[in-house]
């Protein structure tokens, strides 16, 4: 791989990790890992680990996949390897 | 019009949908049936994905299972999005880029050896299989309702509909049919939930409704809900994990690594025209399913309500006395629905302590306050077993909704069995036929020869499942659960791999895919029998259930996916490193320009 195909793929790597890194988060770290202690906040009648768990999360996953195709579009042009 | 004939009606009506659209649209597309995404909006695609992957097990029992676990269930809503995530970013736009259409022609030719191809096919049948039985179920459970017969009798007629279903073919690759069929589905869902919500709540929007307070009252649904409950003795709704909170993680993980490595959900993304638009793709295909996903803990938790106020009718919306001896229904005065479902088998009572009314709770409970109430009340035992597969479809009849609505539902649920029912007999029939038969036994047969190799695995299948159906090693939604785990523990690391790592060579990914693979299934066949079988458990053997940390059987693909990890990169330090035209295959796939149309053609 020559120089720029490199960097476009570190690009690649740091955009994933961003995004895998708050679907991580809001899923097992929100939704299960700290659930119980989240439950003490009340988003109207949901307590918010609750929410997290079984609505949150959800509605964070399809932001998160239409930022990433964004982005990637971003990265594809400026690399100069779009289609 | 009685209940019976608006259903046959509207199930009739929207058969007939399906089978004019595909007929009307065949000409234009069947000469671009694999590239069918190429004319169609990244919406419309959206639309067809989300109607593929959306199972008997989603639509029909996963709101039912919710409904029994309470906050647990979340992880199939977390499990089955959460996915997506995955596949839009490490492998649906590498693989559109790749440009096969079939995922053991990637392990075939990223692994460059036809053995590696064939333990892919292996681990796909393997998934395949287990969820078809699941959908089985889920059809048998559809079928007995909406013909009044015994749960075994709608898995017979539910295998002849599946196979007539999926042996028409082409029908499944026109995306116009499955555009109809999400729409179908998706009404279906969302009508009686809004109905129910605004009955409960006063709140149109059921995921707004879950969070409301009950009409006319000043604490909240879920609030209440969790009282309730917990006086039955029953585990508190928003809080009660599945298992434990180990278990639930990796249960979630399982679920999500195995929506990206599931090959029937990965071939969606090989039809888009370009890499971009396999990345957004993704998107719109999760917001289709979203819809459904978001309104399910709501139809959760509103059944639950519903049900316990069916019951113990002053209990929910006034402040009734659970335990009051006069506040439960008696047996004769029932209303219809439960009459109905009675027929199926699937809904039981039991008068125990002989009052002629009608108990229900959890006899189980270790409270001790629950436990000397209950003891006060005279009680003798929980009464009332209920399936929860049927939740869904009783769903508007408990809530005593209108009768186009009850038969709207039963359309939707058959809709969304038999789709991906027949997508997952055309997953596997062209697995044997085209990776299998034409790839590895006989290249040279004909495509005459080839098309009959794929219906006689198709006939096979559909046989196989049934007769485990009968005999379901779990909830629709549950069986399903353990297909998807085993294509997390067997697929999702070898494409990922293939992807991410240049220097992952042939045998590490083989040895890897085969110690995924084998320990998930000495595992679940552990509890649910060898190959299902009931009565072939061992659990003896590993120690008893759920002896592995207390992880279920069904969470158990997590583990397997991480052994699968460890044991290719073991192997692959220890062996010889990938040719070199391997490694600029992978950097050629990593970038999306010079994609092409995809092709079908072994290299």
């Amino acid at each position: 791989m020559d120089k720029s195909g490199e960097a476009y793929w570190k690009a690649t790597l740091g955009l994933v990790s961003k995004i895998l890194a708050v679907w991580f988060l809001v899923s097992f770290g929100a939704g299960i890992l700290f659930a119980d202690w989240l439950n003490n906040i009340h988003l109207g009648g949901y307590p918010l680990g609750f929410w997290f768990a079984q609505q949150g999360s959800m509605y964070i996953f399809v932001a998160l996949i239409f930022i990433y195709a964004k982005k990637m579009g971003e990265i594809d042009r400026k690399f100069d390897v779009h289609e | 019009m009685d209940l019976q004939t608006t259903i046959y009606l509207v199930v009739g009506a929207s058969f007939a949908l399906y089978i004019g659209i595909a007929i009307w649209s065949r000409a234009g597309t069947t000469s671009e049936f694999y590239v069918a995404g190429g004319s169609v909006s990244p919406r419309l695609n959206g639309m067809a994905t989300a109607a593929d992957w959306m199972s008997a097990a989603s639509f029909i029992s996963m709101a039912g299972l919710i409904s029994n676990m309470g906050y647990g269930g979340g992880l199939f809503l977390m499990g089955w999005t959460g996915g997506y995530v995955l596949l839009a970013t490490l492998l649906a736009p590498y693989l559109r880029k790749f440009g096969k259409f079939t995922v053991p022609q990637f392990i075939g030719d990223r692994y460059y050896s036809k053995s590696a191809s064939t333990v892919a096919v292996l681990c796909l049948l393997v998934a395949s299989l287990t969820y078809i039985i699941g959908q089985m179920t889920g059809v048998g459970v559809a079928f007995s309702r909406f013909l009044g017969v015994s749960k075994e009798t709608g898995v017979y007629v539910g295998m002849g509909v599946v196979f007539t279903y999926a042996v028409f073919g082409g029908m499944k690759g026109i995306t116009y049919t499955q555009v109809a069929q999400y729409i179908v589905l998706i009404f279906a869902y969302t009508i009686p939930a809004i109905f129910i919500s605004m009955q409960l709540t006063g709140n149109p929007i059921p995921q707004l409704g879950l969070g409301s307070s009950l009409s006319g009252q000043d604490i909240s649904l879920l609030a209440k809900l969790d009282q309730v409950v917990t006086e039955l003795g029953f585990g508190r709704y928003t809080t009660t994990t599945a298992g434990s909170t180990l278990n639930m993680f990796v249960y979630t993980f399982s679920l999500m690594i195995g929506t990206a490595g599931l090959p029937h959900v990965i071939m969606r993304f090989f039809t888009v025209p370009t890499v971009a638009a396999a990345r957004s793709s993704a998107g719109w295909a999760l917001v289709f399913i979203a819809i459904l996903y978001t309104t399910a803990p709501a139809v959760a938790a509103m059944a639950k309500t519903n049900l316990i106020r069916t019951i113990t009718p002053g209990v929910v919306l006034q402040n009734a006395d659970v335990y009051g001896k006069d506040n439960a229904i008696q047996y004769e005065e029932r209303p219809d629905w439960m009459k109905r479902w009675e027929a199926t088998g699937l809904l039981k009572f039991e008068d125990k302590n002989g009052d002629g009314r009608i108990q229900y709770y959890n006899d189980k409970t270790k409270d001790e306050a629950v436990k000397a109430k209950i003891d006060a009340a005279g009680w003798k035992g929980n009464e009332l077993t209920v399936n929860a597969d049927i939740i869904v479809l009783a769903n508007p009849e408990i809530a005593l909704l209108p009768n186009w609505v009850i038969a709207l539902v039963a359309a939707g649920g058959l809709a969304a069995a038999l789709s991906t029912a027949a997508g997952l007999l055309l997953a596997i029939s062209s697995a044997i036929s085209h990776d299998l038969v034409k790839g590895v036994f006989s290249p040279g047969i004909s495509e005459k020869g080839e098309l009959m190799a794929g219906k006689i695995a198709m006939a096979c299948s559909i046989l196989v499942a049934g007769y485990l159906g009968l005999n379901p090693p779990g909830f629709a939604a549950g069986t399903v659960a353990l297909a998807f785990g085993i294509a997390a523990s067997s697929l999702f690391p070898a494409i990922m791999m293939g992807i991410f790592s240049k220097k992952m060579n042939k045998e590490g990914a083989m040895a890897g895919m085969l110690a995924g693979l084998g320990i998930t299934l000495f595992y679940v066949f552990a509890h649910k029998g060898i190959f299902f079988v009931k009565g072939t458990e061992y659990l003896d053997t590993i120690g008893g259930a759920n002896s592995f940390f207390g992880i279920t059987p069904e969470a158990f693909g997590g583990v397997g996916a991480m052994i699968n990890f460890f044991v290719a990169f073991v192997v692959d330090k220890f062996t010889k490193e990938p040719p070199e035209h391997i490694q600029h295959l992978v950097e050629h796939v990593r970038t999306p320009r010079g994609s092409k149309a995809v092709d079908g053609a072994h290299a």
